[in-house]
């Protein structure tokens, strides 16, 4: 592999991880702080492509698309935690896991029913249509490149809004001691509504900037589903920071692996994520959350 | 002249054991079974097959030589591990005349071995699997669609006349897209063709950014690809968006744009890719055929569609010359063989090993819609390797 193909792949790889970086950030978060296993992760994030797809043939516009598809994405998310996952908390596990697997089903059926099973193209707005050189005969499309510094930023706004307002240290209260937090006179119900909405809108969110990149297809959330599971895992359950490098690593891992080893292109993920395993068991970051 | 109880039943049970076709008054309803996907990512195809075939029955007053077309259909999930419970179910249990169907090709592998030993007439509608007119081809085995060798082995020749010596092949890596690649690989070295690299890509991931990357720094003529649905949309926006389309040309079998040509949009453009049908195909049947697909549907008809409906067809002219007559089988099998029919495809006829004899055409992505450019392979005949059906 020459040098120039060599840092080409890269940035390849860089790219698709940040963006499994912002589908995975919202799993990890939900998890991190509510102990949910939310297998319907996935199709929030085919949600977010839909609307993306849907609102953008209505209104002609990509972003105002993403503008008025956001705010649905919270909407769902509030009562998807209300309706079914509130009940779950006291829960274990494999309720959880019954649960939102039911929620997957009933998220594929509603897609079906409202918009069809056929295949569908997201336009990008004509103001980032345009490409740049990538390498000597490549280039590299604006939207790409936009996406990928979206996600940098998000990641780095949600570190911020953890870390350092008032609200990120409920939430980090809440995720250690639930009950203690309750006892001081803040809403936990409240708390974990709003997280899990945030969950939601990042998955959705991830949807609607894939989706000129992916087209609009129906199941294209379990494929996401599965990948950002391995980036959690490889990550440490519930570590935001952890997902970030676990996403690149992942995102690297498949980009080489497709070059150099395309017979076990397949399996090559997951081969990481044994070996990050091996070495450390609870994941490059966890399973304490994020700053601790 | 009394009656005598015994000679009453004497009658009735010899008059059971004589053959049906003697009795032309009422004859029995002609059961076609139709083993398709009505769920899943197929479903769509499974519904255009369906809808074509009784549109063509229509056509012929509800009757095929003479006896009424009862439908039964079984959803087959395009789910190979439930197929022979399916199968069994329409030949075991609704007792059907004819089976029809699969789209998917697992579901056709599982089909065929059952088929074969229970000897039930069989029309394969869409699935392209080599080994159905090949290795597991029966004289009671007909397919009306295509094989997927027909799909990519004139594109070879297409390319070449285009100057492009050099390729790289990307495929998803399962039956489909190895018999393909095959067909394609057969035909580009017998016309002189170089093929660079190969890159398998494993079914159904469409994170292709890496392997772009590669075609980039290989700089071939021309990239010959098979993908099919989602991931041919994806494919093509993202070799589009790679700046590749205006650099290497871009070939595929027709599956690479068919039905998700919108989707693609401007990123289509220009791509050449071989099919035996073209929704533009400009002849009076298949002006015909669409107008009155979207009259009975309100959908457009495609490729899937063609087959369903030529399946009637086809299966009307045999058993018109046998008057309806399934039990005699030779003599349907024998009629079939012959069957000549303007199909919307154009000119149709079954191979020695029962695969359509079929012109396929090269159509061009010009302005957003598929155009025919012109006949690929005039009465493009799959060679049927390892068929045995001693002819």
């Amino acid at each position: 592999m020459s040098l120039s193909l060599f840092v080409l792949q890269i940035v390849n790889g860089i790219e698709y991880g940040l963006l499994l970086f912002l589908v995975a950030s919202g799993l990890t978060l939900v998890f991190g702080v509510l102990g949910v296993l939310n297998f319907a992760h996935g199709s929030f994030y085919m949600l977010g492509a839909y609307l993306a797809w849907w609102l953008s043939e209505r209104t002609g516009s990509l972003l105002l698309a993403i503008l008025l598809a956001i705010p649905a994405m919270v909407l769902i998310g509030v009562a998807v935690e209300r309706l079914a996952i509130a009940r779950l908390y006291a829960r274990d596990h494999l309720s959880q896991v019954l649960l939102t697997y039911g929620l997957v089903l009933l998220f594929n059926e509603l897609q079906r029913a409202l918009w069809g099973n056929d295949v569908h193209g997201v336009r990008t707005p004509a103001a980032l249509a345009w490409t740049m050189p990538l390498g000597e005969t490549q280039t590299w499309p604006a939207w790409r490149a936009l996406t990928a510094l979206a996600c940098v930023c998000i990641g780095v706004a949600m570190r911020q809004i953890v870390l350092k307002t008032r609200f990120g240290m409920r939430v980090r209260a809440g995720a250690s001691n639930a009950e203690m937090v309750e006892a001081l006179g803040i809403d936990v119900r409240r708390l974990f509504a709003i997280v899990f909405s945030a969950g939601t809108a990042l998955a959705g969110l991830a949807g609607m900037l894939a989706a000129p990149l992916t087209t609009v297809y129906p199941g294209m959330g379990e494929n996401v589903l599965i990948l950002s599971f391995v980036v959690v895992v490889i990550g440490g359950i519930g570590s935001i920071r952890g997902a970030f490098f676990g996403a690149l690593l992942v995102g690297l891992a498949d980009t080489f692996g497709k070059v150099l080893l395309p017979g076990f292109a397949s399996a090559i993920v997951y081969a990481v994520m044994a070996a990050v395993l091996l070495w450390r068991p609870r994941g490059l970051l966890g399973p304490a959350f994020e700053g601790r | 002249m009394t009656l005598s109880r015994r000679a009453v039943l004497g009658a009735a049970a010899c008059s059971s054991l004589l053959p049906r076709r003697l009795f032309s008054a009422t004859p029995a309803r002609l059961r076609i079974g139709l083993l398709l996907p009505y769920s899943g990512t197929y479903a769509a195809l499974g519904h255009n097959i369906t809808d074509a075939m009784k549109l063509a029955a229509s056509e012929r007053g509800g009757k095929l030589g003479g006896r009424e077309v009862e439908w039964v259909a079984v959803d087959d999930e395009s789910d190979p591990a439930k197929a022979p419970a399916n199968v069994n179910k329409l030949i075991a249990g609704e007792k059907v005349d004819i089976l029809t169907g699969p789209v998917h090709s697992g579901v056709a592998m599982a089909m065929m071995q059952i088929v074969r030993q229970e000897n039930v007439l069989t029309v394969v509608t869409n699935a392209g699997a080599q080994a159905v007119t090949g290795t597991l081809c029966a004289p009671h085995v007909f397919r009306t669609s295509f094989s997927n060798w027909q799909t990519s082995y004139p594109c070879a020749d297409v390319m070449l006349k285009d100057g492009r010596k050099k390729a790289v092949l990307m495929f998803w890596n399962y039956s489909f897209g190895q018999e393909s690649m095959a067909a394609f690989k057969e035909g580009y070295a017998k016309g002189g063709g170089t093929i660079v690299k190969e890159i398998a890509v494993p079914f159904p991931s469409t994170e292709f950014q890496a392997n772009l990357s590669e075609i980039a720094s290989l700089k071939p003529d021309a990239v010959f690809v098979f993908f099919a649905g989602a991931g041919a949309a994806k494919f093509v926006k993202d070799y589009a968006d790679a700046g590749l389309r205006d650099k290497v040309a871009l070939y595929g079998s027709g599956f690479l744009t068919e039905g998700v040509l919108a989707a693609q949009g401007a990123a289509a453009e220009g791509i050449k890719t071989t099919l035996h049908y073209a929704d533009a195909l400009d002849n009076p049947a298949n002006r015909k055929f669409r107008e009155s697909f979207k009259k009975a549907t309100n959908r457009e008809a495609d490729v899937y569609a063609v087959a369903g409906y030529d399946t009637v067809h086809v299966l009307a002219q045999a058993l018109e010359k046998v008057r309806g007559d399934t039990g005699a089988r030779a003599e349907l099998i024998a009629a079939l063989e012959t069957v000549r029919i303007d199909s919307p495809r154009g000119r149709f006829r079954f191979s020695k090993t029962h695969n359509p004899v079929q012109d396929v055409y090269l159509r061009q992505v010009k302005g957003g819609r598929e155009v025919v450019v012109g006949v690929a392979m005039k009465e493009a005949e799959d060679p049927g390797a390892g068929c045995k059906m001693g002819k």
